[in-house]
This record gives C-alpha cells, sequence and structure tokens, in this order.
C-alpha cells in the first residue's frame, strides 16, 4: 500500500476528531515542552556565562576567599578564612617564577562622581587596583594611560573612568587632565576605558578605577575587606604548573598546615563553566525526569486513543481487509497515525520550548539559543514514544478477523 | 474447467463443549459466468459458505481451487490453508464483494473508496483513476463519483459497492444480501446492474432470502443444516 494513502488515511482520521486529536497531542506538546523549555533556558545561560568569562581572557584565574559559585551552606567556614589581603600580595609576588601578571583589586559600589556642576546617579562603582590590571582583565583606554607601578607606589590620586561615567561628566571636553570628586575627594582622570558592555546584565563602564593604595586611604583597612587576586599566564602550556605555584606559594604564606584545604579558592573560567554545569545538572535531570513522566501519560494517552480508534474502526479494517489489505498495511496506517499523532504535538512543543527557553534571553538581554541537539532528540523521542505506544494498537487492528470485523457494529 | 471447485468442505466451530458444524461436508462446482443463487434459513451455513468463498475464511477441512489456483488443499490430516497474506491478495485479485450494507469507508469520495482495492493491488495513480472513473461509469455514478456515502443515497451507494466490486476484473463476484437495505424499487434496479454484470461475461454468486430475486440467476442452491439440500440448474 502506498504512502500517499497511508498519509491521507491518517490525516483523516485525525481530522474527523479534532478535539480528540488536540486533547492527545497536548500530553506530547506539554512533555517535549517542558524538556525542550529548560534545555533552551539551561543553553541560553551556559551560552551567555561562557560569553562573559571570555571578557576575562584565556590563561587567567582567580583567587578569592569565598567561591564564586557557593551551594552549600558554608558560608561561615569561608567567612572565618583569613582576609587575603595586600600585605600577602606584596609577599607572594617575588615568589611567583612562572606567572606572568599578577593583580591584585577590591571594588565598592554605589558611589557618585562629580565633575564641576555635573554629578553621576550613586551607581557608580570604584575599582581599586594594582598595575598590570590592564593584562588580567582585558581593560583597554581609549584615550590616556593606564595605572602605573609608580602611581601605585605613591598612592597617587589619579582615576581611569570607564567609558559610561566619562560620557555623563565630560560631553564636550577632553577629560584627560580633568578633575573629578568622589566623596569630596579630588583626583585626576589619567585614562578613559574603551567601552566595555554588559557582563550578567550590569554594565562595565559605570567605573572609576584607581590605584589600590589610593583606594586603601579611603575606603577600609588593607585587611578589613578580602581582595581578588588575579593571575595571568601566557603560555598555555604552564597554566597548570603557575596555578599550582600560586597556590602553593599562597598556603605558604597564610600558613595552611599540610593536609588542610586551601584557606582560599582559585578558579578558572573553566572551571566556573564547569561548577555551572554541575550546578544545572540537577536541574537538567529534574526536567528530563518531569519529561519522561509527562511522556510516559502521553504515550498512554496516545495508546488509549488509538485503541478507541481502532475499535471505532473496526469495521473499516474489515473492509479494507476484504479488499486486500494485508497485515502489514493495516499495521503501517495505524502506526503511522500514531507517528503523525505525536509528531505534530513533538514539532508544537519543541517550537514552544524554544521560544519559551529563550524568554529568559530576551528578558535578561542574552543572546538568542536554538538547541539543535535537542530539537532533534525531541524528534527523536516522540518516534520512540509513537513505536512503544502505538504498535500494540496497531497490530491489534492488524491482527483483526475480518468476518469479525466485518460483522462489527 | 470449472472456475471454482468446492470439494468436502467441512467448517467446525468449537463453542465451549459443544461442536458447530456450519459446514458439514459440501461440494459445489461453479462453471465460468454461471450465476448462481443460494438460499436457506438461518443458521443453514450460506454465510460461512459465501466466507469461504470470499476468502474471508479457512475451512476446517476440504479443498478449495479458485480460477485454477489450490487455495485450501485437502491433505490427509486435515487441510493445508493459504495465509492471510495470501488470502488478501486472493480477495484483492479474484473477488469482488457486494455488502447487504455496502461497507464504503464514510470518509472518503465514492471514487476513492472505488479506487481502495487498486490501491492495495499496487496500481499505479493515472491507471487507478482511470479504472476507477469507468467502473463508476459503468453503474452510471460518473457524476456523483466526487461525493462522500452519506451524500448518496442508498441504492448510489450500493452501486458504488457494485463498481468497487467491478474494478479489479475479479474472477468472481460475491453478493451477500445486496438488495437487503434497499426498498423494493430500488433493489430492483440493482438487481438489473447485477443482471448486466452477468450478461457481460461475470460469474456471480448470491445469497439472498428472496425467491423472486433468486429467481434470476440460472441455478439456485438451497442450503440446510451445514449442507447442499438442492441444487437447481435452470436449463
Amino acid at each position: 500500500m502506498n504512502f500517499k494513502e497511508i498519509f491521507r488515511s491518517a490525516r483523516d482520521s485525525i481530522r474527523q476528531n479534532k478535539l480528540r486529536s488536540f486533547l492527545t497531542l497536548l500530553g506530547v506538546v506539554i512533555g517535549i515542552f517542558s524538556i525542550i523549555g529548560v534545555m533552551t533556558a539551561i543553553n541560553v545561560l551556559q551560552q551567555s556565562v561562557e560569553d562573559n568569562m571570555n571578557g576575562l581572557g584565556a590563561g587567567t584565574f582567580q583567587v578569592q576567599k569565598f567561591p564564586n559559585v557557593n551551594m552549600g551552606n558554608n558560608w561561615w567556614k569561608y567567612q572565618s578564612r583569613k582576609n587575603l589581603d595586600y600585605k600577602d600580595f606584596q609577599r607572594l609576588l617575588p615568589r611567583l617564577t612562572i606567572v606572568d601578571y599578577a593583580t591584585a583589586e577590591d571594588w565598592r559600589w554605589n558611589n557618585t562622581f562629580k565633575y564641576k556642576d555635573k554629578s553621576t546617579k550613586a551607581n557608580m562603582i570604584i575599582a581599586g587596583i594594582t598595575h598590570n590590571w590592564e593584562f588580567t582583565n582585558n581593560l583597554r583606554v581609549d584615550m590616556g594611560r593606564m595605572i602605573s607601578q609608580i602611581d601605585e607606589e605613591n598612592a597617587s590620586h589619579v582615576v581611569i573612568l570607564g567609558s559610561e561615567a566619562a560620557d555623563i561628566l565630560f560631553q564636550n571636553i577632553n577629560p584627560i587632565g580633568e578633575n573629578i570628586k568622589i566623596d569630596g575627594v579630588k583626583y585626576r582622570v589619567i585614562g578613559v576605558a574603551e567601552e566595555r558592555g554588559q557582563r550578567f546584565g550590569n554594565s562595565m563602564d559605570n567605573r572609576a578605577y584607581m590605584p589600590l593604595t589610593t583606594y586603601f586611604k579611603y575606603y577600609g583597612q588593607a585587611n578589613f575587606t578580602s581582595l581578588n587576586y588575579c593571575f595571568s599566564i601566557l603560555d598555555q602550556d604552564q597554566f597548570e604548573e603557575g596555578m599550582q605555584e600560586v597556590i602553593n606559594e599562597l598556603r605558604l604564606i597564610r600558613g595552611d598546615k599540610i593536609g588542610e584545604d586551601n584557606s582560599f579558592e582559585a578558579w578558572t573560567n573553566a572551571s566556573l563553566i564547569d561548577q555551572f554545569n554541575q550546578m544545572t545538572a540537577a536541574i537538567r535531570i529534574a526536567a528530563a525526569i518531569i519529561a519522561s513522566i509527562a511522556l510516559l501519560a502521553s504515550g498512554i494517552g496516545i495508546m488509549n486513543i488509538m485503541l478507541v480508534t481502532v475499535s471505532e474502526r473496526t469495521r473499516e479494517i474489515g473492509v479494507r481487509k476484504s479488499l486486500g489489505a494485508k497485515r502489514r498495511d493495516v499495521l503501517f496506517q495505524f502506526m503511522f497515525e500514531a507517528m503523525i499523532l505525536t509528531e505534530i504535538g513533538g514539532v508544537v512543543g519543541i517550537i514552544l520550548g524554544i521560544i519559551g527557553g529563550n524568554v529568559i534571553a530576551i528578558i535578561a538581554d542574552m543572546s538568542f539559543v536554538f538547541p539543535w541537539d535537542w530539537a532533534i532528540i525531541g524528534l527523536v523521542v516522540c518516534s520512540g514514544i509513537a513505536l512503544i505506544f502505538g504498535s500494540y494498537p496497531a497490530y491489534k487492528a492488524a491482527s483483526l478477523d475480518p468476518i469479525e470485523a466485518l460483522r462489527y457494529e | 474447467m470449472s472456475l471454482l471447485i468446492l470439494k468436502n468442505i467441512f467448517r467446525i466451530y468449537q463453542i465451549g463443549d459443544i461442536e458447530v458444524r456450519a459446514l458439514n461436508g459440501v461440494d459445489v462446482d461453479v462453471e465460468r459466468n454461471e450465476y448462481v443463487s443460494i438460499m436457506g434459513p438461518s443458521g443453514s451455513g450460506k454465510s460461512t459458505l459465501m466466507n469461504i468463498i470470499g476468502c474471508l475464511d479457512t475451512p476446517t477441512k476440504g479443498g478449495y481451487e479458485l480460477d485454477g489456483m489450490v487455495i485450501h488443499q485437502e491433505v490427509k490430516d486435515g487441510t493445508g490453508i493459504a495465509s492471510d497474506d495470501q488470502l488478501a491478495v486472493i480477495r484483492n485479485q479474484k473477488i469482488g464483494f457486494i455488502f447487504q450494507t455496502f461497507n464504503l469507508l464514510p470518509r472518503m469520495t465514492a471514487l476513492h473508496n472505488v479506487e481502495l482495492p487498486l490501491i492495495y493491488g499496487g496500481v499505479p495513480r493515472a491507471e487507478r483513476l482511470e479504472r476507477a472513473q469507468a467502473a463508476l461509469e459503468q453503474v452510471q455514478l460518473a457524476d456523483r463519483m466526487h461525493h462522500k456515502p452519506n451524500e448518496l443515497s442508498g441504492g448510489q451507494r450500493q452501486r458504488v459497492a457494485v463498481a468497487r466490486a467491478l474494478v479489479n476484473n475479479p474472477s468472481i463476484i460475491l453478493a451477500d444480501e445486496p438488495t437487503g437495505n434497499l426498498d423494493s424499487k430500488t433493489s430492483h434496479d440493482i438487481m438489473d446492474l447485477i443482471d448486466n454484470l452477468h450478461k457481460e461475461g461475470n460469474t456471480i454468486i448470491l445469497v439472498t432470502h428472496e425467491h423472486d430475486i433468486a429467481e434470476r440467476a440460472n441455478r439456485v442452491i438451497h442450503m440446510l443444516d451445514g449442507k447442499i439440500h438442492e441444487d437447481n440448474k435452470k436449463k
């Protein structure tokens, strides 16, 4: 029996029972939607995490007191660690043989920058940085210069402005050499940073970078807040070794005992992505379980509806058989009908799932993701459902005795 | 040589402990272009006989040859029977059914209904359409071919069924009470149509309750208790 005829029959049957087909489809749609939606959303987040990581530059790793992603309730354990301070950093520097650049930084939020009568909102960020920070964090200046070692040693009152801050304070004036005020203290603008865009939805341009030593004068004791250390190793082959050296030397400086865990956290972009994946693995598994249950239920729904269809169309099966339909003709006809039903549901579910999953991308201004792999998996799963749950009804139809079937009322 | 030979056919059902002999040793020969009607009370075995001739059912014992083909062969321990799929092919190629209840597929147009046997026979689309249209013309329904069964009268539906039975040029046309669901005027028309098919050279076997319809055939077989009671050939 030809394919077109099978298709025609399946289409007619689905059309004939629109509401019933729709309800049956709904189960498949929900199951496929839930898994595709969650996977797409996770892909969007992952894409965004990876994009943002790349801003940090390859061959870079960070050391902090707190882990970047804290999954357990170990806050007190981390809090009670000794701060990573400037003194430790300075002691560490001469001991490092592999690392190309090492920097330390601290951050302060919700500041207001002023220039003459102009003022920013109180949403500006001050970064206290050591020299070389431009190498560990890919900072570039559009004009002016970077923070130098001399600035750091002298605790000079100089700043590099983020592009957003510079735009607000200096519309038509060259900012270089001008003095701005932060918390009543004067700083000379020595550079304007290139626009850096957003990371995790936050602007990276509403900033002023000043020497860390200057920062300490006005914002916190050198040992009160814990600094971020950032290290850069240009030679990929030496990365692991260089990172290990930093960890070993820092343990010695901080007096971590042999056999104890590090009293700090060191991570790379890659390890952050790993952590992200570990975190989302639980969500993925949960989504897969929920979707499996939904799909199992929808599969049972399909089997049920196909059994109803077969019994409703017993007479038709009898007629077809009397006219020469073989067992496999009838089998294919009903298998195919189940297949079309689930595939329609699958395609609708995939489309809705991808749209739903990307809502997060639209809201958080992240890039749109089309998960081809999951779309294909979705279709394969649908075919599997149709095969598993459609085969018994189809087998039942194919096995009907033509005389009994013709007599069926 | 006979078109159809039934030799010592038994069809025995086992219902619990009771053995029901629907056919209890039937021998029939039908020549090409014969017009046979089968009569008999309910339970006499005429439907079972039709089912076996139509390859919808298989005998418990006995031999059956159709158009030179051995379909069931009597062997020592019972009957060597054809498989389901072989029977499906024979039904498709050799037999045209006309049912009392028409048995058209309701969602399909008349034309598509008539096409069905050709679809299962693997006839290419263009030839299929041509033959189905020709068959509908033969039953004077060319103008109704795109109507669905529920848009047709009872008589028109039975005409579609007749066209469907004809379309694959069967060796034999089996009509099981073809006028049972029709009024007398329409019955008359349908029987005229069937008479015509006979005149055109078809072999026809007809099951009926009604004497006047049975009398149209040139051979009347009376069945009783699973056996042939009378077999009258008109000269």
